[in-house]
């Protein structure tokens, strides 16, 4: 077997597992009401934690102002209750303009 | 499923997540086309984002082997980013519990976007409604655009100058901003997280930090009778 196909089926199988546990493990075992609780605030701490690095860092290292910069506009439109497209358009052409002013 | 398509609901779940699937669409073209561009057959993008389905992974395990990093590191490296996944799994695992079939098929779907997009509606019907709605979109969606870019090869150019990066954490500012609004104990416990993750993002491989974030779990107390 090719390590390419090796490294795809592992990736594969391994992302299925993790992705199966919850779903099979509920409605079996009875999951406390605080675990249920903790594995929703679990979920949102994630998202946060996911946004922030993406917004801020890459490979390791600072993103770059152009980035951060589409997604604090996002952020202001979202907080001021803006629609779901004007949130995301308006931090892509943020970015997408400061890029194309010169900024990283 | 002929009336669920028909409620303005449903329209404004698809209205919404359309735009997450249009951003998602055109990262899976750049990774069809960073893959291939890189040397690798068109398969190998095309297959992987079938059956893997999680694109951070499938970015860091390409470039890992790209760089020549050897199969080993590109898998651990993938599997490491995906360990969230199980975590994400739990939270919507009783959105799935409609039947064998639906637990089997839902896990596959699981990700960041569609997670969030669930969780941040108001009731149970809409979040089952919209994990699906916004899951199957996306598959359909990521798979043809890395289809497209591996065939496209790197026609496309450097998608960096779409602002697309900005585009994903920004829907998920949109999507937790509600939750974090009405519930100040889960705001000090995502900022906590979001802290230790920045700090720890130099210093660990990729993946990591997002998991050390669950640490901002121990200003989680026991609420005081309301429900969260």
């Amino acid at each position: 077997m090719n390590a390419t196909v090796a490294v795809i089926l592992a990736l594969a199988v391994g992302t299925y597992a993790f992705r199966l546990v919850g779903p099979l493990l509920h409605g079996r075992v009875t999951v406390p009401a605080r675990v249920q609780e903790l594995a929703s605030a679990g979920a949102v701490v994630l998202l946060v934690a996911l946004l922030a690095t993406g917004a801020l860092t890459e490979g390791g290292g600072f993103a770059g102002w152009a980035r951060p910069a589409g997604v604090l506009v996002g952020g202001v439109l979202a907080w001021r209750r803006a629609p779901f497209a004007v949130v995301v358009l308006g931090a892509a052409a943020t970015t997408a303009v400061l890029r194309l002013a010169g900024v990283a | 499923m002929r009336s669920l398509l028909r409620t303005p609901d449903t329209r404004s779940l698809v209205r919404d997540s359309s735009l997450v699937w249009l951003a998602s669409g055109i990262v899976g073209v750049s990774f069809g086309a960073v893959s291939v561009a890189g040397g690798l057959p068109v398969w190998v993008p095309v297959v992987m984002s079938l059956v893997v389905y999680a694109g951070s992974a499938q970015f860091s395990a390409v470039g890992v082997l790209l760089a020549g990093g050897g199969p080993l590191a590109a898998a651990a490296t993938g599997l490491l980013l995906n360990t969230r996944t199980a975590a994400f799994g739990l939270a919507v695992a009783d959105l799935l519990d409609t039947g064998r079939a639906t637990r089997f098929l839902g896990a596959h779907l699981v990700t960041d976007e569609t997670v969030a997009f669930a969780l941040a509606q108001s009731d149970p019907v809409r979040r089952r409604r919209a994990f699906w709605i916004s899951g199957i979109g996306l598959f359909a969606v990521w798979n043809t655009g890395v289809l497209a870019g591996a065939l496209a090869g790197s026609a496309l150019g450097d998608t960096a100058r779409y602002g697309l990066d900005a585009a994903f954490p920004a829907v998920l500012v949109a999507l937790v901003l509600p939750a974090v609004r009405a519930d100040a104990t889960l705001l000090r416990c995502a900022l906590l997280g979001g802290a230790l993750a920045l700090a720890a993002t130099p210093a660990v491989p990729a993946g990591v930090p997002v998991l050390l974030a669950l640490a901002g779990l121990v200003l989680h107390r026991r609420p005081q009778g309301a429900a969260v």
